[in-house]
């Protein structure tokens, strides 16, 4: 802590009053464990929020079933260092339907895989607060999310319906059914995270470093041959490339970058010299616009 | 210029009317700070043809999300957050769409904010909205404010427009406590004075916008709370307990210094303690400043809980169940005094009401007016009375533990933010009598137990008749029973009220404590009023402790009661004669989950009555 730049311990400071409000608020939060580098923040100072008690909730992974393999290893061998407690859930009537993100598009697959299965999760167990790692910085619409967001008991956001939110006096109350997303990570940027990372040395999924990694390009993106499953057009054949991952998902629905930053630092150090924006290789956002918007109706984070 | 990795970190806040540029001024600095991606840039130059004067000029606006659309959607959106930094500093830019809501969403913008730039077009000069952006950026606590005259190309760059914009805004800004004010000529449009000092205006001799807003001196953490000079306050978020002997207080410096071995006071108990430990994920450490997220342990096993405040040698916070208070009222039900409501100060919950609403104040022109009720986006200042006694600064002292909001029981939404001023009367000095007779004992004598059976249905439902039959039978029983109705009550206690919403709440409200001190003396009580609201009706229960208060609805339709119409009231109100009839021109809202619903459409009268009874015989009120 004692290293800390001001900024980044005032942002941990913050996120960290945050987890403990959720904890102390509510009778059942579960941390939404996306297994990126938000995600590994998140479980960083939920660990930091805690100690020295244990995290005193779960990690819930939902698993689309179409994640890097190298995302899942991390995902198990954090788990295990750290001993903690994780559930993983696929939506299985989705699994039965066939529902892919090739053959059924990535706004289908998003819908079905993503958003509905969380929405089962959440029912299945019975948690009232979910902690997400999203911020205010990934996109324009997202500046004006709360760090308490309520949803129904059909996990609908009402955007008509937000309650204001003044100092740190966060309104936690929900009636029986009505459950919170909470956002930790609300006011921090790409580069508080990265840099934070670095400060804090917290291990990410090596797809974030460059590598010579099999990739297509299709419209004007990199995909990565993550395994067999990814069909080749006619005439298609992977070739290697020194790539990396500014944000993970579904690997063909992840766009790689041509890099050769192998630390956090040379990252930070790209970023800053960068001039494209983290949800370019976002494919997901990219289907129709004021997409974003809709799926947070849904439930989507 | 690229983009920074600031070590310090400011936030701001930017008011503004429509048009004022406000976006095109936040888009610039943005863009010139080097933060804008190259594909979103790209977007935004496609986007700016047609839309501004010269061919392949830019259109920044366009560059943050215009609030516009979704306010049109019927989206609230108080505040919008944008991030960007330079190599001096980090930003947080708070910024509130205008238009109706505008005090309330600014207010909000400014509870997190250290500093406002209040934005004004050189051509229009001080409007009435930038009176009102400054004296709720005071209210709200902001000490430091930067007058940005924008449009500067649009007269010319001329330094008397500016010069008299800049003068009129001092004598005006006089009685609000700024500490800093600097005024910037400048255009958002052509980037003058903006992160750049320009040529066009060579009579300013001050910073650009960007470079005061790096190098501004704002106390460490203003928005946060306190400052690290400051007295302590710790505030305890959540008991950490991983074993049986190790118990630690986590939370947050608000304010001041923690260091270990110090002497504490824990607040409201005003037990003392000695810091043991400051255990931090990094390890031990031995001092903790304002804006540090610790956990602590303390020598003696002194008792204290999430929402507790400990302070230090150096002075400790007031401890009232009384305060005065600045209030902004944030919802369109207005605010009702007598009402209960919850109160969140700190991390403490606590039910409470505003007791007088003194006066309001106009945001405009600071002029106090009266008023019976608060309306939305109207500042008040009140008396408010809490449950128990809570720990509080004043705001001006601390904006961490002298700020509070106040939520609806019922719907659970934020409706009032809240500023105290002073406390009213000490806690320390009340003494609740101490009963030598206890409420369980004066019960047991009567074996009975105590409770409040609130019958709650529309005017001529059979509330009166049901509730008279169960006391009779109640009283057969043994029992000992009062009866409390609209008519005893409104005769006597209540002949002051009438019938507005405020009076109805009153009325409940005084019901509610009569029928409470009757509970002590051990009686059941049996209460027939109409209490249209859920809010009251659900604060009465409050009142009383778990089980003791048992709702029953009377559920008769609307056109029964009117076909019945006992007292030909229905026949009055339909013909004007009798205004706020309840069901008439006053709203009902039925229970949603009532311990007992008696329709009377289904059963007659005995039967429900034995209903009644029994449910009291099945919760072991009444004996067999
Ligand atoms: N001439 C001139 N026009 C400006 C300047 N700043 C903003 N504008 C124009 O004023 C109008 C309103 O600007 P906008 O940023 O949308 O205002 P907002 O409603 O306060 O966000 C737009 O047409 C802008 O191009 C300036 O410095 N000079």
């Amino acid at each position: 802590m004692a290293n800390l730049p001001d900024n980044l311990k005032r942002l941990e400071a913050e996120s960290i009053a945050i987890l403990r409000e959720t904890a102390a608020s509510f009778g059942k939060p579960v941390l939404l464990y996306s297994i990126g580098k938000d995600s590994g923040v998140l479980l960083h100072l939920a660990r930091k929020a805690f100690h020295p008690s244990p995290v005193p909730f779960p990690l819930l992974h939902v698993d689309t079933g179409w994640k890097f393999r190298d995302m899942i290893a991390f995902r198990d061998e954090t788990v295990r260092r750290l001993e903690l407690e994780l559930l993983v859930h696929t939506n299985q009537d989705g699994v039965d339907r066939g529902i892919d993100p090739i053959r059924s598009g990535s706004a289908v697959h998003t819908r079905v895989m993503k958003t509905e299965a969380l929405r089962q999760a959440l029912d299945r167990y019975g948690f009232d607060a979910a902690i997400g790692g999203a911020r205010r910085d990934e996109e324009k619409s997202r500046a004006k999310e709360r760090v308490f967001s309520i949803r129904n008991a059909a996990h609908a956001w009402d955007p008509r319906d937000q309650r204001p939110e003044l100092w740190r006096l966060w309104n936690t109350r929900i009636q029986p059914g009505e459950s919170v997303r909470a956002f930790p990570l609300s006011n921090w940027t790409e580069l508080d995270v990265w840099r934070y990372v670095a400060a804090e040395s917290i291990p990410v999924v090596p797809l974030y470093f460059a590598a010579e990694r099999p990739v297509v390009r299709r419209s004007g993106t990199l995909i990565m041959v993550d395994d067999g499953r990814l069909p080749m057009n006619p005439g298609e054949v992977p070739e290697m490339r020194r790539v990396r991952f500014r944000t993970l998902g579904c690997y063909p629905l992840s766009g790689a970058i041509e890099s050769d930053a192998t630390t956090v630092e040379d990252i930070i150090a790209e970023m800053r010299a960068s001039r494209t924006s983290e949800r370019q290789g976002r494919l997901i956002d990219g289907d129709e616009p004021a997409s974003m918007e809709r799926k947070k109706r849904e439930g989507y984070f | 210029m690229e983009m920074g990795t600031g070590q310090s970190l400011l936030r701001f806040l930017t008011c503004g009317s429509v048009d004022d540029g406000k976006s095109t001024l936040i888009g610039r600095l943005l863009h010139d700070a080097g933060l804008v991606p190259d594909d979103q840039m790209e977007q935004v130059r496609r986007d700016s043809r047609g839309r501004t004067d010269q061919e392949g000029e830019i259109d920044f606006s366009l560059l943050v999300d215009g609030l516009e659309a979704e306010r049109e959607q019927g989206i609230t959106i108080d505040v919008a957050h944008r991030y960007f930094a330079t190599a001096r500093r980090s930003f947080i830019v708070a910024d509130a769409p205008g238009h109706e809501q505008y005090t309330r969403n600014m207010a909000t913008a400014a509870s997190g904010a250290s500093l406002a730039v209040l934005l004004v077009d050189a051509r229009k000069g001080l409007l009435t909205q930038t009176r009102r952006h400054a004296i709720v950026a005071s209210l709200m606590g902001i000490r430091h404010v930067v007058l940005a005259v924008n449009k500067m190309d649009l007269v010319d760059g001329a330094e008397t427009v500016f010069t008299a914009i800049r003068e009129k805004f001092t004598t005006f800004a006089g009685p609000l406590k700024f500490l800093s004010m600097t005024a910037v000529p400048l255009s958002a449009r052509r980037g003058d004075n903006v992160v750049h000092r320009s040529a066009a205006m060579p009579w300013y001799q001050g910073p650009a916008l960007l470079e005061h807003l790096e190098t501004v001196a704002v106390e460490d953490g203003s928005a946060e709370g306190g400052t690290e000079n400051a007295p302590l306050r710790f505030q305890v978020e959540w008991i950490n307990r991983p074993e049986p002997d190790f118990r630690g207080l986590s939370g947050t410096v608000l304010s001041g210094r923690l260091e270990t071995g110090g002497a504490v006071t824990v607040w409201p108990s005003g037990r003392s303690a000695r810091i043991a430990r400051i255990v931090t994920f990094d390890g031990d450490v031995e001092r903790a400043r304002a804006g540090d997220a610790v956990t602590v342990t303390l020598e003696e096993a002194v008792d204290a809980g999430r929402g507790d405040l400990l302070s230090g040698p150096d002075g400790g916070p007031e401890v009232a169940d009384q305060f005065a208070a600045h209030l902004l009222w944030m919802t369109e039900e207005p605010l009702i005094p007598g009402r209960s409501y919850l109160l969140r100060a700190g991390a403490r919950w606590v039910p409470a009401t505003v007791t007088t609403l003194r006066h309001t104040m106009n945001v405009e022109t600071l002029e106090h007016g009266a008023a019976t009720v608060l309306e939305m986006n109207a500042v008040g200042l009140c008396n408010l009375s809490t449950a128990a006694p809570i720990a509080f600064d004043a705001y001006e002292a601390n904006r961490h533990t002298g700020s509070f909001i106040l939520v609806d029981r019922f719907s659970n939404r934020t409706v009032g933010a809240g500023m105290i001023l002073h406390p009213l009367r000490r806690a320390a000095n009340l003494h609740r009598q101490e009963l030598a007779v206890s409420t369980k004992e004066r019960a047991a004598v009567k074996q009975q137990r105590p409770a409040v059976l609130w019958f709650t249905g529309l005017s001529g439902a059979g509330k009166s008749t049901i509730a008279n039959r169960v006391e009779r039978r109640l009283h057969t029983l043994g029992h000992h029973t009062m009866m409390l109705d609209g008519d005893n009550v409104r005769l006597g206690l209540n002949r002051d009220l009438g019938f507005t919403d405020a009076d109805r709440v009153e009325n409940i409200r005084r019901v509610g404590e009569v029928a409470k001190l009757m509970t002590e003396a051990g009686l059941i009580v049996l209460c027939a009023f109409i209490a249209p609201f859920r809010a009251e009706r659900e604060a009465v229960r409050a009142l009383l402790p778990d089980g003791a208060f048992l709702e029953i609805f009377v559920d008769t339709p609307l056109e029964e009661c009117m076909r019945r119409d006992p007292k030909g009231l229905y026949a009055k109100a339909r013909d004007g004669a009798l205004r706020n009839f309840t069901g008439v021109d006053s709203p009902y809202e039925e229970p949603d989950a009532p311990e007992l619903r008696l329709k009377t459409a289904e059963a007659d009268v005995d039967a429900l009555a034995e209903r009644v009874v029994e449910a009291l015989q099945l919760r072991g009120i009444a004996g067999t």
